[in-house]
């Protein structure tokens, strides 16, 4: 496979990236420091090329019963323009093809911005799926994505952008997006601050990157990128859930629309039987409250059993203490145990976000020495 | 690029160490090594008067990436331990060669620093790797 390189290529090259491949996509592991990068989007303002997300437009008549069909949140809860919907796109068995985001553009047209990974998978289902409905499909591959977060991103964009395109978006609710000359914007995003995502023609990026750095907006990379999520308690797909597990039990009960019954969307019928199974799993949250680091695939532990597994693990840099998702059955709480280098230590159970706009959202059983953060406590 | 000072030892699990005047031999992983590893976390420490032998696993450093054990060079008694770690592990990032060091040991035998790499050597081998 060759790696695709980003529009930004050149730009991370000389913020000293370390660069890794990423999907097929070289993409920026950090520009320094994961750490200090994470703080900047938790305290100030950073900036991700997320260029590798792929972005799709659909439109025509039949749009509307196409994705009531194909996505298991319900696209009749975008009522204005400009709204935009999180939402899991799934297979007859209720398993997760992908994650998404749903735009509405206009009457009859929207868009769906999912992951880079998942990229011919995804659009090899809607091509098979997209027979018997009036409906068009266009890539849009001229358009390139750019996230700015952090307390200070909004009006770190705002100065960085002509006037007239400003005041346009000045006075965007959350989860809401605007198209204007050119350029799409919404307040959306995936660590857990305000802030933007933009996507623009792919000759307008390097300009606007350029003019929020010489503002003091950090790029950040996917190391950060994956913290920070993580903190706001946001699934990765791949690694959260994938084609073999159910939103229910990948923490996105809330994104599955049961209302109407009669709405016979892809997987429904798998997931309704789901919904009654009381022995099901669940994804939470844990916290480890003594040294060392959470990761992906440690075994879960309730009186030496194994009882679930991390599906994603690492150090919550504004906790200063580790974190993670993990899989576990419905009827666990409390504390568990989590295998960590051969040893069992013991993890508490919590309700995911860790932290949302700054703020640590857990309580916390007694301070631990460690890294920054700590103090704050 | 990775700062190799040429009055180190090393061995090829990516460890330094340092003669100092009073015969004393510090600690620390390589520049290429926190590279590698990236932010630094948590980092363990062997306690103080704890006997090792060359080559036996004594700490850990743990980075946002991987936890990673830490053999000593040489065989002797820990002295000492750089405490600051505990609060800024971050000083490995920044200064592995230095402020970032890890343990202190008395050496049972000096000699076993001449079967360590050069500066050179630790070059070639990291050149070899790439």
């Amino acid at each position: 496979m060759t790696i695709k390189q980003t529009p930004l290529a050149a730009s991370h090259i000389q913020a000293n990236a370390k660069m890794v491949d990423f999907g097929g996509w070289e993409m920026p592991l950090h520009y320094g420091s994961q750490i200090e990068e994470h703080h900047a989007v938790r305290q100030d303002a950073g900036m991700f090329d997320v260029s590798h997300m792929t972005i799709v437009d659909v439109s025509g008549e039949g749009v509307d019963e196409f994705l009531k069909r194909l996505l298991a949140n319900n696209i009749d809860r975008l009522k204005s323009k400009g709204k935009a919907l999180y939402t899991c796109m799934l297979n007859e068995q209720g398993g997760v093809l992908d994650d998404l985001i749903v735009y509405n553009l206009e009457p009859e047209k929207y868009r769906i911005v999912f992951n880079a990974a998942t990229r011919d998978k995804v659009m090899d289902w809607i091509h098979r799926h997209k027979k018997g409905f009036y409906v068009s499909i266009n890539e849009r591959d001229d358009l390139t994505m750019l996230a700015v977060q952090g307390p200070n991103a909004r009006a770190k964009v705002e100065a960085a952008l002509p006037a007239a395109v400003s005041t346009l978006i000045t006075d965007l609710a959350p989860f809401h997006s605007v198209e204007v000359e050119n350029m799409f914007i919404a307040r959306t995003g995936y660590t857990g601050e305000d802030g933007y995502e933009l996507m623009l023609p792919t000759n307008k990026i390097t300009e606007l990157w350029d003019a929020l750095a010489h503002s003091g907006v950090r790029p950040i990379g996917l190391g950060a990128r994956d913290t920070l999520r993580l903190e706001a308690g946001m699934n990765l797909y791949g690694a959260d859930m994938n084609e073999t597990v159910n939103p229910l039990e990948s923490g996105l009960g809330w994104t599955i629309s049961w209302e109407p019954a009669e709405r016979n969307f892809i997987g429904r019928v798998a997931l309704e039987k789901k919904r009654k199974d009381k022995n099901r799993n669940k994804l939470v949250g844990l916290v480890l409250e003594t040294k060392g680091v959470l990761r992906n695939h440690q075994k879960v532990m309730l009186d030496g059993q194994v009882i679930g597994e991390i599906t994603s693990g690492s150090f919550s840099p504004t906790m200063g203490l580790a974190i993670a998702l993990a899989r576990v059955p419905r009827s666990v709480s409390g504390m568990c145990q989590v295998e960590l280098r051969g040893k069992p230590v013991v993890a508490r159970i919590v309700t995911p976000p860790f932290v949302r706009n700054g703020k640590i959202c857990v309580e916390l059983d007694h301070k631990i020495k460690s890294t920054t953060g700590a103090e704050e406590l | 690029m990775n700062n190799i000072p040429s009055h180190l030892k090393y061995t090829d699990s990516h460890e330094w160490s340092e003669l100092l005047d009073d015969g004393t031999v510090r600690i620390g992983i390589t520049d290429h090594a926190q590279g590698l590893l990236g932010d630094m976390v948590f980092i363990e420490l062997p306690e103080v008067g704890r006997e090792v032998a060359a080559a036996e696993d004594c700490a850990v450093v743990e980075s946002v990436k991987a936890a990673s054990d830490i053999y000593s060079p040489v065989s002797g008694e820990i002295i000492e331990i750089n405490t600051e770690l505990e609060e800024n592990p971050e000083l490995v990032n920044q200064s592995a060669n230095q402020d970032g060091w890890l343990f202190l040991v008395r050496p049972q035998d000096i000699s076993e620093l001449d079967k360590l790499m050069d500066a050179n050597a630790y070059s070639e081998l990291l050149a070899a790797d790439e």
